[in-house]
Formats: C-alpha cells, sequence, structure tokens
C-alpha cells in the first residue's frame, strides 16, 4: 500500500512514542517501587544504627568540603558471629525445603490425577484447587489453631477413635508449621505440574507398555523424565517464598526456633535496628538468588517449548490440509 | 495402569479434603454459641451471635472500609499498569531493556514479603526526609506497595493471554491502514478484556488479603483488615473471627463459580462463532 511520504513519517514517530509509553510507565513505576527500595536496603544494610531520624548513620560524610564514604560492617558481623541468626538461618532452609519435599509428595499424585481425569472433571478439580487460593490466606492459617489445639478438632477425633488417651501438643511445634506451609502453598504445587502433566501424550505411555514395560517402569522412564520441568517450577514457587515466610510460622511454629522472616520483621520493629534488618533481607536475597534466577529460566523454556509445540501443531495441521 | 490410578486418585481425594476440611471448620464454628471456639454448644448453636458481634465491632468495619478502597485503588493501578508492561512483553519483540522488565515484573511474586516490605518502607521514609513526600505513612503508602506487587502478577495473566492469540488479526488490521494505537484499542484489548478483568480481580484478593506489606509500610494510625485480623488471632480463636472469614468465603466462592461459567459461556460462544465462520468459508 502506497503512502504519503510525510505521513508516514508522522506515524512511525507516533507509534514509536507509543510504544515508549507503553514500555516505559510500567518500567518507571518498577524502577521507582522496585529497584530504588532495594537500593536502598543495600545502602542501609552498611550503616550503623544511631539514635536519630532515621535512625541510621549517613554512608558519605562530609570532611573539609569533600565526601567521605563511610561503610560499616557491623551489621553484618553480628549476623555472622551470632550463633542465633545463623540457626535461624540454616532452620528457615530446612523448613523451606522439607515443605517443598511434603508439597511435591503430596501434589504429584493429584496434578496427575487431574491431567488424567476426564474434561468436564479437569475443570471443576481445577476450580476446586485455585479456590482457596482466592481466600484470605491469614484466615486459612487461623483455621489451623482451632483444628491443632490441645480441645481442637484433630486431637477430639484421636481421642476418640482411641488412638490416644490424652490430647498432644500438636500446635507451635514443627509439625503445626509443616502442616501450614504445605496447606498455603500446595496449589503453588500443584498449577506447574498439572501443566505439565496434561500436555504428556498418552502414546508415549501405551507404546512403553506395548513394549512390555510395567507401569511403574514406565511412570519412571517415561513421565517422570519428561515432568522435571514442572517438577522444578513447583518446587521453586514452594520454597522461593517459604524461606521468608513470616504468617505462617508466627500463628502455627514453634516459639523456640524462629525463621528468618520473623528474624527481619523483629529486628526492625522491636529492636528498631534497620542496618541489621537490611543485612538480613541481603542475606535472605543473597540465599534467594539462585533458586530465582533457576526459576526465571525454567518458566521460559516452557513457555519456549510451548511454543515451539504450537509452530508444530500448526505446520501438521498445514501439512494435513 | 489401574494400580496407579487409584493411587493417584485416591491422594486426589485426601488432598481436596485437607484443602477443605479447614474453611469448612471455619464456617460451622461461625455458627457455634460458645465462646471456645473448638466446643459445639449444641443447646444454644447455630446461632448468628458471632455475625452480629462482628458487625458492631466499629475497629473491624473502619479497617474493612480501608482495605476495601485500598484494593480498589490498587487494582486498577495495577490493570492499566500490567496491561502495558504485558503488552510490551508479548508485542514488541526484542527492545532494549526488555529482560530488565521480564525480571522486574517477575521477582515481585516470588519476593519474600518481609523484605518487599522492609524495602518500601525503607524507600518511603527515605523520600519522605529528602523531600517531604508521603507525608506520613498512611492509605498512600498501603496503596502504592500494593501496586507494585500486583501489577508483577496482572502482567503475568496479560502475557500469557497474548502469548495464546497468534499476531494475525492485529496484522490484518495493520495491513489495513489502522494505527498502532487504533489496532490496540480496537482489536487487542477487546481480546484480552476477559485477562484484565481477571488480572483485576486477582490483584483486589491480592490487596485485600495481604498482610505483611501493609503492616510495614502502613504506619501507626491506619489498620488494613488483615491487620486487624491478626492481631486478634495472635491473641487466640475468638469466633467473631470465624464469621468474617465465613462471610469472605462465601463471597470468594459465589465470585469465582460466576466468573468460571461466564468465562466458559463466552468460550462456548467464541467455539460456536468459529465454527459458523468455517462453515461459511466452505
Amino acid at each position: 500500500m502506497e503512502q504519503p511520504e510525510t505521513r508516514g513519517l508522522i506515524e512511525r514517530l507516533q507509534s514509536r512514542g507509543g510504544r515508549r509509553l507503553v514500555i516505559g510507565i510500567p518500567a518507571l513505576w518498577l524502577a521507582v517501587f522496585f529497584l530504588i527500595p532495594f537500593l536502598i536496603v543495600l545502602k542501609i544494610s552498611f550503616a550503623e544504627p544511631r539514635l536519630s531520624i532515621p535512625p541510621y548513620t549517613p554512608l558519605l560524610s562530609w570532611l573539609h568540603g569533600l565526601p567521605v564514604p563511610r561503610f560499616h560492617l557491623s551489621g553484618y558481623r553480628y549476623l555472622f558471629t551470632d550463633p542465633l541468626y545463623l540457626r535461624s538461618y540454616l532452620y528457615s532452609v530446612m523448613v523451606a525445603a522439607v515443605s517443598t519435599l511434603l508439597c511435591l509428595g503430596l501434589g504429584y499424585p493429584m496434578a496427575y490425577a487431574i491431567a488424567r481425569a476426564g474434561e468436564a472433571w479437569r475443570t471443576f478439580l481445577l476450580m476446586l484447587i485455585v479456590l482457596p487460593f482466592w481466600t484470605s490466606f491469614l484466615l486459612r492459617v487461623y483455621a489451623w489453631i482451632g483444628l491443632l489445639q490441645n480441645d481442637g478438632l484433630v486431637n477430639n477425633v484421636l481421642m476418640s477413635l482411641g488412638l490416644i488417651r490424652h490430647p498432644v501438643t500438636l500446635l507451635q511445634t514443627d509439625f503445626s508449621l509443616y502442616i501450614g506451609i504445605v496447606y498455603s502453598y500446595l496449589p503453588y504445587m500443584i498449577l506447574p505440574l498439572y501443566a505439565n502433566l496434561e500436555k504428556h501424550d498418552p502414546a508415549l505411555l501405551e507404546a512403553a507398555a506395548d513394549l512390555g514395560a510395567r507401569p511403574l517402569r514406565a511412570f519412571l522412564r517415561v513421565t517422570l523424565p519428561q515432568s522435571l520441568p514442572g517438577i522444578a517450577a513447583g518446587s521453586l514457587l514452594v520454597f522461593i517464598p517459604a524461606v521468608g515466610e513470616y504468617v505462617i510460622p508466627t500463628l502455627l511454629g514453634r516459639t523456640d526456633q524462629i525463621m528468618i522472616g520473623r528474624m527481619l520483621s523483629d529486628e526492625f520493629f522491636d529492636n528498631r535496628d534497620w542496618p541489621v534488618a537490611s543485612g538480613v533481607a541481603i542475606l535472605i536475597l543473597l540465599l534467594l538468588v539462585v533458586p530465582i534466577v533457576l526459576l526465571q529460566r525454567v518458566e521460559r523454556r516452557e513457555l519456549e517449548s510451548e511454543a515451539e509445540a504450537e509452530a508444530e501443531t500448526q505446520v501438521q495441521a498445514r501439512v494435513e490440509i | 495402569m489401574s494400580g496407579r490410578g487409584l493411587f493417584s486418585r485416591t491422594a486426589l481425594v485426601l488432598g481436596l479434603v485437607f484443602l477443605y476440611v479447614p474453611i469448612l471448620s471455619l464456617i460451622v464454628y461461625s455458627f457455634n454459641n460458645s465462646r471456645l471456639v473448638t466446643v459445639w454448644d449444641a443447646a444454644h448453636s447455630p446461632t448468628l451471635k458471632w455475625y452480629g458481634v462482628l458487625l458492631s465491632d466499629g475497629q473491624v468495619l473502619d479497617a474493612a472500609w480501608l482495605s476495601l478502597r485500598v484494593a480498589i485503588c490498587a487494582a486498577t493501578t495495577s490493570a492499566v499498569l500490567g496491561t502495558l508492561a504485558g503488552t510490551a512483553l508479548a508485542r514488541f519483540g526484542a527492545f532494549r531493556g526488555r529482560s530488565l522488565l521480564l525480571g522486574m515484573t517477575t521477582a515481585p511474586i516470588v519476593m519474600p514479603e518481609v523484605i518487599s516490605g522492609l524495602s518500601l518502607l525503607l524507600f518511603f521514609v527515605v523520600v519522605e526526609h529528602a523531600i517531604g513526600w508521603p507525608r506520613g505513612m498512611g492509605a498512600l503508602t498501603i496503596t502504592l506497595a500494593h501496586v507494585s506487587f500486583c501489577m508483577a502478577y496482572v502482567t503475568v495473566v496479560i502475557q500469557s493471554r497474548l502469548a495464546g492469540f497468534d499476531e494475525s488479526l492485529e496484522e490484518a488490521a495493520q495491513d489495513l491502514g489502522a494505527r498502532p494505537a487504533k489496532v490496540f484499542w480496537r482489536i487487542t484489548l477487546p481480546l484480552i478484556l476477559p485477562a484484565v478483568l481477571a488480572g483485576w480481580l486477582l490483584a483486589f484478593t491480592l490487596s485485600w488479603d495481604d498482610l505483611v506489606i501493609s503492616q510495614f509500610v502502613a504506619g501507626p494510625g491506619s489498620s488494613t483488615l488483615p491487620m486487624v485480623i491478626f492481631s486478634k488471632v495472635r491473641l487466640g480463636v475468638s469466633p467473631d473471627v470465624n464469621a468474617l472469614a465465613t462471610l469472605m468465603v462465601s463471597v470468594v466462592a459465589s465470585g469465582v463459580v460466576i466468573a468460571t461459567l461466564w468465562m466458559r459461556h463466552r468460550q462456548r460462544r467464541r467455539e460456536r462463532d468459529m465454527q459458523l465462520a468455517a462453515v461459511a468459508n466452505l
């Protein structure tokens, strides 16, 4: 189509300006309200606490008209020498890892059953998995306090079954903590696993069966390796937020061993030590950098393989026509 | 085959029981007369007593009103920003800074909330110290903080929706001489409108439910609903919280069911249109 030269130019300028706005507005927002705040946390982690507003030392001080940088490592020294922090750090990683495994153990067969269910059932079952996700996280965790306390439903049921004589302390133990985390993060495990398992071609399993593989062997050799990206995505989606979890350990967890997210919050609100709180934040981030990068890579690969699969089916469709 | 089918189906049923028993117990005990949440007072239950207590609690009502205002503003802002970002990521090819934008829109989703909360509070304090804005913490800072993580979710929703459509319609409109802005308003936006609405709803719920980030940036004067619930719950179980939970669960459940039915209806209509078009082409 022929267009007058000037109109084309104006249009191109306009569309380029439009493009810039579409990219620029959200990018600017995220830079201001996401990126810069992190740089501030990094900066404050190198300061020292003092009684002032804001309660930390400036990183630059002026000496004879020249700026002098003043980095303090006292916040970090604290974090590495006080065994309290180290223990809480290791405890958080352990809790997150065990919760991830528990979610995987429960979530995998659930996702598998949904992926193999009939079409009408699948929508309904997926809705059942997603529905709790839409209701208040806090209230769902709260529900477990009522269920697990000494005169709660779980103890009452166990006693009426004759399995125990006296109520067992379930609340504020590792048990209740794991229950809470698995309960809250299970959908994060199931959804990516389902998305992966649903794409599998049942013909492959049939082929394996025809070749004499027993179901378990076929599962281990065919289904499991194919679902590794789903396992990775689901596990990372559980592990990453679980490390820094604050609400569940506060309501359901042990009182003698706190997790790192609670540590950060206590340092900030109770001790008013901004540099140490910032240092804890930086350490959590350092711990999570590798899992976060891995997650992004897995998700990108899944997207690309989806696009490839789509292109393939399109080509196939065309060939068939 | 059937052995494993049985195993996975059993796991599914048990898992669903695990997911739903706590919610059902919340609902059941909200009608219990006893203050002890776990003891069922059969003589005087079911009762609506705790709903009355809840609805005459000024603190809860104020907090709910604040949460509602914040959630509507945050969801609307993040729907706009997320639609822009999602469109840029799905449709603009490889532009400079794309991976930075992608990283910044996915990171808030997995970021531990304590870190987001701390960083935003420190940011607001530093900025206020430097330029005198925002004056104190409150509804404004909560809303701004919520937008930054809610828009990330909207971006993902929009992006995956756009990835599901091929670009042929938009290209066709462009070939027919429509300007990019017009293509967006007339073709792209109507196509992704359900996703924008879904993103808005998701953002609304996320903002409505957020506790940790709000706790950091709320300041002493203002409390959102989750903050009030949390301070009640930390002192132990209280039946009016069960009543509140029941109200919230029923609103969400009916909303999700209606939305699912509506989406399915739309999809069927689309499929029928496609079939009609295919028939017409023959």
